[in-house]
C-alpha cells in the first residue's frame, strides 16, 4: 500500500513522488480507466459492425427509423440526433471553460461552468429517454414472417410512402384478451397484445388494393425493396404475428438485432452520461462548498472533465456508426 | 496548476491569444464539421454515394473520417492531450488504436465470410 501514497516530500528518483509523465496518480489513473472504457465501447461498436456487415443486405436504414422530432410532426431524419450531439459538445465547451477557470483559481466561473455543464447533461440524458420512448413505441407497424422477417407496408397511391398498419387494417368482431399471470392454471403471461390481430392487418390488405409489402431487402439504389401487389398477397402469407414497436426480441424496423444494438450502445452510453452528470453535481458541490479553493488546486474539476469529454468522445462515434453510416 | 496551454490548431495555421478564445475556435470548428456531416446524412448526394472504395461507400469513409477528425480535436484541446507530454500522449491514444484496428479488421473480415456462407451456401435464412 505504501508505494501508492506519494507524499510530495520525497524528490529523489527512487523514493516516490516523481512524475515521469508528468501526471498527477489520480489524473493518470483517470486516463488508464478512459482507454479500458474506450476499449468496451470499440468492443460494442465492433460487434455492431460484424453483424451489420453479416447482413449487409437487410440492415434497417437508420435515417427511416429515427426521424422524430419533440413537438414536431413529420418527417425530419437527423434533426433531433444532431441536436443531441450539438448539446454534448456545447457541455464539453463549458466543461473545458470550468478546468480552465480552476486553472485561474476562479471559484465563482467554476461554479457557473460547471452548472451548465450539468444543465446540458441533463437535457442530454432527457432527449435519449425520449429517444428510446420513441423507438419502442414504433410508428407504423410491421408483420412478422415465419423466418423471422419484418414485412413493412407502402401506400402505392401516395408516392410509395410508409403506411401504419392501423391506416387499413379492418376492424373484425373478434376478440383476443392478453394472458395474464393469475388468469390459467400455469404461472404464464404474455406480453401486450398488438393493437390489431394478424387477422384484421390481412382482411384490410386484401380489401385494399393500392397497399404493398416491402421488404427488408436493400436494392441496387440502397432502397428497401418493394414487392408488386400479386408478390405481396403472396408473401403476406407467410406471416405470422403484428409486430408493433420494438424490445429485445423483435422489432418493426427489421433484423432483430438492430434493436438489440440500439438498447445496448446506447443504453451504455447513456448510463455513462447518467453516471457523469451525479460525479459532475459531487464536484460541483464540492466546488461550492469551496474545498478546493483550500486544497489550493482544482485537479479534480480537471478529472472528471477529462471524464466528461470522454463520454462526449464516445457520442461522436455513436452517432456516426448508428445514425449516419 | 498554472499549466502552459499551447495555442496552435491546424498545425500552427490558427494561432489563438488564450486557452478560452481556442475553445471557442475548436467549438465551431467542430460544429462545423457535424452540420456537414448531418447535410450529406440527410441529402446524400448521388457522386457519394455510388462511389465505392474498399467495398465501402464513399459517403461511409468520409464520414469515418470526420469522426476522427472530431475525436482528435476533442482529445487534443478539450481533453488537453495537445499539453500533455509525448510519453503519456502516445500510451493512451496508440495502445487502444492497435487494438481496436486488429478487432474490427478481424471481426469485419469474418463477417464477409459469413454473408457469403448466407447467401451462397445451402442455408435458408430470409423467407
Amino acid at each position: 500500500m505504501e508505494t501508492t501514497v506519494t507524499t510530495g516530500t520525497e524528490d529523489s528518483v527512487w523514493g516516490g513522488g516523481n512524475k515521469p509523465l508528468g501526471a498527477s496518480y489520480g489524473k493518470m489513473m483517470m486516463w488508464f480507466f478512459i482507454v479500458s472504457d474506450a476499449l468496451t465501447f470499440s468492443g460494442f461498436l465492433a460487434a455492431y459492425g460484424f453483424s451489420r456487415f453479416k447482413f449487409i443486405e437487410t440492415w434497417p436504414i437508420a435515417d427511416e427509423v429515427f426521424t422524430h422530432v419533440p413537438f414536431f410532426h413529420g418527417n425530419y431524419p437527423m434533426i433531433y440526433v444532431a441536436f443531441m450531439t450539438f448539446i454534448l459538445i456545447m457541455s464539453s465547451v463549458t466543461m473545458v471553460l470550468a478546468v480552465d477557470a480552476g486553472h485561474k483559481m476562479k471559484q465563482n466561473k467554476v461554479i457557473i461552468y460547471m452548472f451548465l455543464t450539468i444543465i446540458g447533461g441533463a437535457i442530454f440524458v432527457g432527449s435519449q429517454a425520449w429517444e428510446w420512448a420513441t423507438f419502442i413505441r414504433g410508428d407504423y407497424g410491421a408483420l412478422e414472417t415465419k423466418g423471422g422477417r419484418i414485412l413493412q407496408f407502402v401506400d402505392a397511391a401516395n408516392d410509395n410512402k410508409r403506411i401504419a398498419i392501423g391506416d387499413f387494417a379492418k376492424s373484425m368482431p373478434e376478440t383476443r384478451e392478453q394472458h395474464t399471470k393469475d388468469a390459467g392454471i400455469w404461472y404464464m403471461g404474455e406480453s401486450s397484445l398488438p393493437s390489431y390481430s394478424l387477422n384484421e392487418v390481412l382482411a384490410g390488405l386484401k380489401d385494399n388494393p393500392n397497399i404493398l409489402v416491402r421488404t427488408e431487402q436493400i436494392n441496387e439504389e440502397g432502397h428497401k425493396t418493394i414487392l408488386n401487389r400479386s408478390e405481396t398477397l403472396a408473401k403476406v402469407n407467410q406471416a405470422v404475428r403484428v409486430v408493433e414497436g420494438a424490445n429485445l426480441v423483435r422489432n418493426e424496423y427489421g433484423s432483430r438485432l438492430f434493436a438489440d444494438f440500439f438498447f445496448f450502445i446506447t443504453g451504455f452510453h447513456g448510463f455513462h452520461v447518467f453516471s457523469g452528470v451525479v460525479i459532475n453535481v459531487i464536484i460541483f458541490l464540492n466546488v461550492v462548498l469551496g474545498t478546493y479553493e483550500r486544497r489550493g488546486h482544482y485537479e479534480m474539476v480537471e478529472k472528471v472533465g477529462l471524464y466528461w469529454h470522454f463520454v462526449d468522445l464516445v457520442w461522436v462515434f455513436v452517432f456516426t456508426f448508428f445514425y449516419l453510416v | 496548476m498554472a499549466h502552459e496551454h499551447k495555442l496552435e490548431i491546424f498545425r500552427g495555421l490558427v494561432k489563438f491569444k488564450s486557452n478560452i478564445q481556442k475553445i471557442w475556435g475548436v467549438l465551431i470548428f467542430l460544429s462545423i464539421i457535424t452540420a456537414v456531416e448531418v447535410i450529406l446524412g440527410i441529402y446524400k448526394p448521388d457522386f457519394f454515394m455510388k462511389t465505392y472504395i474498399l467495398d465501402m461507400k464513399l459517403l461511409n469513409w468520409v464520414f469515418i473520417i470526420l469522426t476522427l477528425v472530431k475525436a482528435y480535436y476533442i482529445a487534443w484541446d478539450f481533453m488537453h492531450l495537445r499539453d500533455e507530454k509525448s510519453s503519456l500522449r502516445r500510451a493512451i491514444v496508440w495502445t487502444p488504436i492497435y487494438l481496436i484496428i486488429y478487432l474490427v479488421f478481424i471481426l469485419l473480415f469474418e463477417a464477409t465470410y459469413i454473408y457469403d456462407v448466407f447467401k451462397n451456401g445451402y442455408l435458408s435464412w430470409n423467407f
